[in-house]
């Protein structure tokens, strides 16, 4: 005897039907009854825009380049994330920061350009492990639909969370309902 | 008001009631296409359609401009004239069989009795039974026409089985009509108002439940609605005798079945359930109440709320009951159905002689 893995297995028999069930009119009548009652059921259907599903606090989406608590870039341009993206997704060109922008990039040397191309990136999280400022992490949306390809490069306007000092409640929203995000690595270690 | 020789109150009176009988099928239908996906969707434990209008009722408004817009196309390798046919002759067959139902008893309109039957033949059931089985031309025509294997398989089905279950229908009517000695719709109707609770019990219903059930089974198969809509088998036929139909002349071989659904709902009620009349009220007593005209109204309310559940019962049933093989349809057909018809008629007409002695 085999051990059922649920209770809900049923015997079959190959017996004739009895005149009963011949008829088909009581197992018409029974089936009827069934769908009858899972009209007042509750629904499965999720209505999409208005509500959404919440995602697992562990969900990797869209990527955001971090801000320290003064509004700075994190972002030093090592190219580390790069070196760690399995899809080469990231391209990045670095500068060196100037005089009078210390307000701007929390170290002297900065990403000018920071490009990710969200067509390759398999958002696997690497680089969020990678980046030894936290200044790369994935947040909880995903990247919407887009009519051309070029539209799924997404440059540093796209990626940059809000300023945390200049638009304080752009950059909670950004931050998202689970506050406080630790990038994975922090999160698992 | 005689004018040439015609009686043009009644040329009026009967153009009034067949504008508003072919509209207001339309009407029901587009809304009974909409109710379809909505209880479709409620027993699948979905919401269906909800986003064109509130509770999504400018659906049925939407699906029609869709389909109206929509590419015109005729395959080269169709009968032109035969292949654009299809669909009217689906349509037309419909909508006429809506002539002979009585929707009402009779409203008084400036001093006139209308009556709101369109017509009133004495052989108004057989009317209805010819017109329903032109009906099944639509389908073959529109089948042969388009030139496609699918199609021409479709519309054989189509046809081999309307005349499989017209049989058992016609025998099962046959007893129906020995009890009720007249074929006139009107007269069946009038008939049943007389009975105990009101009229209740005088439903044929009560006289004939098993010719009931006969009858009920092939208007399913008549209609070419689930659990007997082989001709539209999508698993083995595609899309069936539409398939190379587009635009507005697809839309009408759709709206042609809802059409068809409606009528034979309202002859259902009718023949069975009484037509206009109310349960458990007298209508007589209840017209020197609170008039004839309200009473006559209340009874034609009373029509659409039966016709109402018939219409729920057919979408009920198609999404219940998977579709038959199409030999099991034939094997229900010839060998469960018509013998089953048979001895409800030689019951009935035993019956009838033994009371009559």
């Amino acid at each position: 005897m085999v051990q059922p893995l649920t209770n809900r297995a049923k015997q079959v028999d190959a017996k004739p039907l009895s005149f009963l069930e011949r008829l088909y009119i009581p197992s018409i009548l029974r089936g009827m009854a069934i769908t009858f009652r899972h009209m007042f059921q509750k629904k499965a259907t999720v209505q999409y825009p208005e509500e959404k599903r919440p995602f697992s606090p562990v969900f990797r989406g869209l990527h955001v380049l971090n801000r320290d608590e003064e509004g700075r870039e994190r972002c030093t341009a090592c190219g580390l994330c790069a070196v760690a993206c399995p899809a080469e997704a990231i391209t990045m060109e670095a500068a060196e920061r100037q005089k009078g922008e210390e307000h701007l990039y929390r170290e002297e040397k900065y990403a000018a350009k920071y490009e990710i191309n969200m067509l390759r990136c398999i958002f696997c999280g690497l680089c969020e492990e990678a980046c030894p400022k936290d200044a790369i992490y994935l947040s909880e949306t995903f990247a919407p639909a887009n009519f051309t390809r070029k539209g799924f490069i997404y440059g540093k306007p796209d990626l940059l969370i809000p300023d945390p000092v200049g638009e304080p409640e752009a950059y909670a929203q950004a931050q998202g309902p689970n506050e406080g995000r630790q990038p994975s690595s922090a999160r698992t270690s | 008001m005689q004018f040439l020789s015609i009686d043009t109150g009644l040329f009026l009176e009967k153009l009034t009631m067949v504008a508003v009988v072919v509209f207001a099928l339309l009407g029901i239908a587009l809304y009974t296409t909409f109710a379809e996906r909505k209880v479709a969707g409620f027993m699948q434990d979905r919401y269906g359609p909800n986003r064109a209008g509130p509770f999504g009722l400018l659906q049925p408004l939407a699906d029609g401009v869709k389909l109206f817009f929509k590419e015109e196309l005729i395959p080269l390798a169709s009968n032109r004239v035969l292949f654009i046919l299809g669909p009217f002759v689906a349509m037309f067959t419909a909508l006429i069989t809506g002539a002979v139902v009585p929707w009402g008893s009779e409203l008084e309109v400036f001093g006139r009795k209308v009556s709101l039957t369109i017509a009133n033949p004495d052989i108004g059931i057989l009317y209805v039974f010819a017109v329903v089985s032109l009906g099944v031309f639509g389908i073959m025509i529109g089948g042969w026409a388009s030139n496609n294997k699918f199609s021409l398989l479709a519309a054989i089905r189509g046809a081999s089985q309307i005349i499989s279950y017209e049989l058992a229908m016609g025998l099962s009517l046959i007893a129906l009509l020995m009890v009720t000695g007249t074929m006139s719709l009107c007269d069946i109707v009038q008939q049943q108002m007389t009975g105990s609770w009101g009229g209740l019990l005088g439903w044929n219903i009560f006289v004939q439940p098993l010719g009931f059930l006969i009858f009920l089974t092939c208007v399913f198969a008549e209609c070419n609605r689930t659990p007997f809509d082989l001709p539209e088998a999508e698993s083995e036929l595609n899309m069936g005798y539409h398939q190379e139909y587009s635009s507005l002349k697809l839309g009408f071989f759709l709206f042609a079945e809802y059409v068809n659904m409606i009528v034979s709902s309202a002859v259902v009620s009718t023949l069975f359930f009484g037509g206009y009349d109310i349960p458990f009220v007298d209508e007589a007593s209840l017209a020197v109440q609170i008039g004839a005209n309200l009473t006559a109204i209340l009874g034609t309310l009373m029509l659409l709320a039966k016709i109402v559940f018939f219409l729920f019962l057919f979408m009920w049933i198609r999404w219940t009951i998977p579709r038959f093989r199409y030999d099991q349809l034939m094997q229900l057909g010839w060998k469960k159905l018509l013998p089953l018809a048979l001895a409800n008629m030689l019951i009935t007409g035993a019956v009838i002689l033994l009371m009559n002695r």
